[in-house]
């Protein structure tokens, strides 16, 4: 617990100091690297609430994260070229405005999570990961054939979204922005998982029958929690979509949905820290490993083939040894 | 006589051609010990989770506190307040010991959807749940890890985590399995004081602890009560004697 | 819409579903048996059509062809098993998924290593190639009637060794109990590396077979995979028969609804329109399908639990 502690401070350092050394050197690439660790880091928290804490293995997080990118991409492209998105019953126009942004691409995508998991939590075990691997695959396909914002190649945003005060062409000025929602996201999953609800949900991976037996029903527990991690992770793919200033649905595709689950794999399921010490390593591997081969792949599969099998407690249960820390 | 509280009106569930409850009416009146005893296979668990909602009767009802709750689940059940031990530890394991015990608290007092405040520091969720935890005298064990605890802590466990429900009903399924010599009759002990509390339903293989507390007895035997009364009552019965120890020695 | 186009579509319906269910039969088998998810077993798809137009290229015999994506698959498959599979049996699903999923990112990337980012072809032999007319004077490709004809015979083949085989017979007592199965004496592992090696050949003929009609290309198998997993909440995890509906229901489906559905909204908007929304939602049909089938059984037609 204590060395847990010390593992995340350290982390947390190493994520403010190689920054301010990018800035004061003026290297806007490492910036931007560290705003892309931010921002699936966040989509890897919204994953651990649903996946570490509630034991509820989605592999159709992709979809979240695609509905956040599509929101933005579709507010922002009608914003670019001045036409309303629907004239009728009522006129909504497109956006540059990136709270507003993110607010419609959490409902959004807590809306869709409500439906996916109404459905797929009424199974569980291999059908629920089956379920949400295919609900993801059908966003996929959908927003492959629905030609209005771009198909299969995907749309450009060309300039990015703009937010009260700053300037987030500025790297150094969105990285910070990507930060603080970071920051507010795993101060929220913290809350969350030592509140009641927190408690419950833990209680009800771990034994349903009690949660049951005191009267509470694991299944709205789920959906709950399910929502919840959706919302999060549709929000790191409206960001997402603001930093590559461009969505696709690749953004849906179930390799999407296997690397967000890599983050929090690799960090360590369960941490409050695990998805950002993950996504800090997977982009790691990609700048190092991608520069060596085009085939880089190949090492982050091998690598998470020996964590599943010889390290399960992921980068920090490695390093803090095997304790979780629960509640 | 006592006013009833839990009460089944000749329910029965068949499994194929076998039948696992076979028109079965029994009650459990305020203030007594009720067990339930019988052979393996007598269908004792079967009728545990009708009572309990996790199935459902083919026929007949369940009535808990004078409502029909036969189309009620657990949750609903445990609501109203039947207060339910396993006989396999169903407890968080992962958690300590006190953890699982707020979590009852919590489910009595409801509140589950809340996300800020620290559970474990909400001050009257941790005093129903140390009380229970004393009166079970787990009280030093309240940070300990659950799966850390020996078979029988584990059901002095499920019953504090029953006693934070705060139950009109307890449904106890072999509290006293896996207990030690002195943990049974500490345990014994304890349910005797417990049922001016609440009464007990009480599913148990331990034959002493049995006679030494029930009220009244009931027999199971291939799904169907075939005696219910006072110990001495089942003690003398011809048909039970048949039962337990087979045809020939009941002459 | 004339009878001789909707005859046609259900015959490519039918041809799908069956290419369906030998990738579905394998992965069902495995959950039943060895209660694994496999990710990875697109990547034995995958690595049958590559093996198969190696095979072709060198010799120019499709049915050497056909030999070596059995073949290899198997291998594949027996491998794989032997090496990282077995070593899952006792985890959870989530680290089923998680290692199956590092074997895909292994698999896939090491085939475009060897074998470049270009799809290869596989021609269909001059033998099977060019329309035949069935009775109502229905023109269709010999080739996938053949196909059609090939995985029926596989799919019985497979029933046959699962109902009468000592085989079978081991197989269908190690999804009833692995433990009293072990007790008799059958060698379990070698059991599992059977049915693993099994299942990977059929989905390595289906990679085959397939890529003789698309282009055989890395990634080629997640499609299928997914389409594979739908069949089998459809059909129940763990039921062949269920696999064997599933994949029928889903192939006409996905193939009827790619037809009739732009045609449908034809009805009622401009034809631009109509073929878009209709392609969109066809898309979706298959996914509104099985939530439909979760809505009334949320454990598959013919699933058990």
């Amino acid at each position: 617990m204590a060395r847990e502690t010390y593992i995340n401070a350290a982390l947390t350092l190493a994520l403010v100091l190689v920054p301010l050394w990018a800035w004061s050197t003026g290297q806007a690439y490492i910036l931007t690297l560290c705003t892309k660790v931010a921002i699936l880091a966040l989509a890897g928290v919204g994953l651990n609430i649903a996946l570490g804490l509630g034991g509820l293995v989605s592999f159709g997080h992709a979809a979240f994260f695609g509905i956040g990118g599509y929101a933005m991409g579709i507010l922002a492209s009608h914003a670019q070229i001045m036409d309303p998105i629907a004239e009728w019953p009522f006129l909504i126009e497109g956006t540059k405005s990136m709270p507003v942004i993110w607010l419609v691409a959490m409902l959004a995508s807590a809306f869709a999570a409500l439906l996916i998991g109404a459905l797929s939590l009424r199974t569980s075990g291999v059908y629920f990961i089956m379920i949400t691997l295919a609900f993801g695959q059908m966003l996929y396909y959908f927003t492959i054939g629905w030609p209005a914002y771009g198909g299969e190649d995907g749309l450009s945003i060309y300039v990015r979204n703009s937010f009260p005060g700053l300037n987030t062409l500025v790297p150094a000025q969105f990285l910070i922005l990507a930060y603080v929602i970071l920051g507010l996201a795993l101060l929220f999953s913290a809350r969350l998982a030592r509140a009641p609800f927190g408690l419950a949900l833990t209680a009800a991976r771990q034994n349903a029958d009690r949660v049951e037996t005191v009267g509470i029903t694991p299944f709205k527990l789920r959906l709950v929690a399910f929502v919840i991690s959706g919302a999060i992770t549709g929000l790191a793919g409206a960001l997402f979509a603001d930093l590559n200033r461009f969505i696709s649905p690749t953004m849906f595709s179930w390799h999407t949905s296997g690397e967000i689950m890599i983050f929090v794999i690799l960090g360590g399921v369960g941490r409050l820290y695990g998805p950002v010490a993950g996504a800090a390593l997977f982009i790691l591997l990609e700048h190092l490993l991608g520069g060596i081969s085009d085939y880089w792949l190949i090492y982050v599969g091998a690598l998470l083939l020996g964590v599943v099998l010889f390290a399960r407690g992921g980068l920090i249960g490695t390093l803090a040894g095997r304790e979780v820390a629960h509640g | 006589m006592a006013e009833i509280v839990l009460q089944t009106n000749g329910i029965s569930k068949s499994f194929g051609a076998l039948k696992a409850s076979d028109n079965i009416s029994l009650d459990l009146r305020a203030g007594e010990i009720h067990a339930l005893i019988g052979p393996n296979g007598a269908g004792k668990s079967t009728l545990i989770k009708q009572i309990a909602g996790n199935m459902q009767p083919d026929n007949g009802t369940v009535q808990f506190l004078g409502r029909d709750v036969t189309a009620l689940d657990t949750v609903a059940r445990a609501r109203l307040g039947l207060g339910r031990t396993f006989q396999i530890s169903a407890l968080a394991m992962e958690f300590t010991v006190l953890q699982n015990a707020v979590l009852g608290a919590l489910g009595e007092r409801g509140g589950v959807f809340r996300f800020f405040r620290p559970v474990m520091k909400d001050r009257a969720l941790l005093e129903r749940a140390r009380e229970a935890l004393k009166r079970v005298g787990l009280q030093d064990h309240a940070a300990t890890r659950t799966a850390e605890l020996s078979h029988g802590q584990r059901r002095q466990l499920e019953v504090a985590v029953a006693l934070t429900l705060k139950p009109k009903a307890f449904l106890m399924d072999e509290p006293m399995a896996g207990l030690g010599a002195g943990g049974s009759k500490r345990l014994t002990g304890f349910l005797d004081g417990l049922r001016a509390e609440a009464p007990i339903l009480l599913v148990e293989h331990d034959m002493d602890a049995v006679f030494a507390l029930a009220d009244r007895i009931s027999v199971l035997v291939y799904g169907q009560v075939i005696a219910t009364g006072t110990a001495a009552e089942i003690r003398s019965n011809a048909e039970v004697r048949r039962a337990y120890l087979g045809e020939e020695d009941a002459a | 819409m004339t009878f001789l186009l909707f005859a046609e579509q259900l015959l490519n319906g039918l041809q799908f579903g069956i290419m369906l269910f030998l990738m579905a039969a394998g992965l069902t088998l495995v959950f039943g048996v060895m209660g694994l998810i496999n990710l990875a077993h697109g990547s034995l798809y995958m690595i049958g059509a590559f093996a198969a137009a190696t095979v072709a290229g060198l010799t120019g015999s499709f049915l050497l062809a056909l030999a070596a994506s059995l073949a290899a698959a198997a291998v594949a498959g027996a491998v794989i098993e032997m090496t990282v599979i077995r070593r899952l049996y006792k985890r959870d699903h989530l680290d089923q998924v998680l290692a199956t999923f590092a074997l895909i990112l292994i698999l896939s990337e090491g085939t475009r290593w060897v074998f470049g980012s270009f799809p290869l072809y596989l021609d269909v032999p001059s033998y099977l190639s060019g329309p035949v007319t069935l009775p109502g004077g229905i023109q269709y490709p010999l080739y996938r009637l053949t196909i059609i004809v090939a995985g029926l015979i596989v799919a019985a083949g497979l029933f046959a060794l699962i109902a009468r085989t000592r085989i079978g017979i081991q197989i269908r007592a190690g999804e009833a109990d692995r433990e009293m199965i072990a007790a008799l004496g059958v060698d379990i592992s070698k059991l599992y590396t059977l049915v693993f090696a099994l299942g990977a050949a059929l989905a390595g003929l289906a990679g085959a077979m397939v890529g003789a009609i698309q282009s055989v290309q890395v990634g080629m198998g997640e499609p299928v995979l997914i389409l594979a997993f739908v069949v089998i909440v459809i059909g129940g995890i763990g039921s062949i028969k269920g696999a064997l509906v599933g994949s029928l229901l889903v192939g006409v489906t996905d193939t009827m609804g790619g037809v009739l559905l732009p045609r449908m909204f034809g009805l009622f908007m401009d034809a631009s329109a109509a073929t878009t929304v209709g392609a969109s939602l066809s898309s979706m049909l298959i996914y509104i399908l099985m939530a439909a089938v979760l809505i009334v059984r949320p454990s598959g037609l013919y699933g058990s639990a």
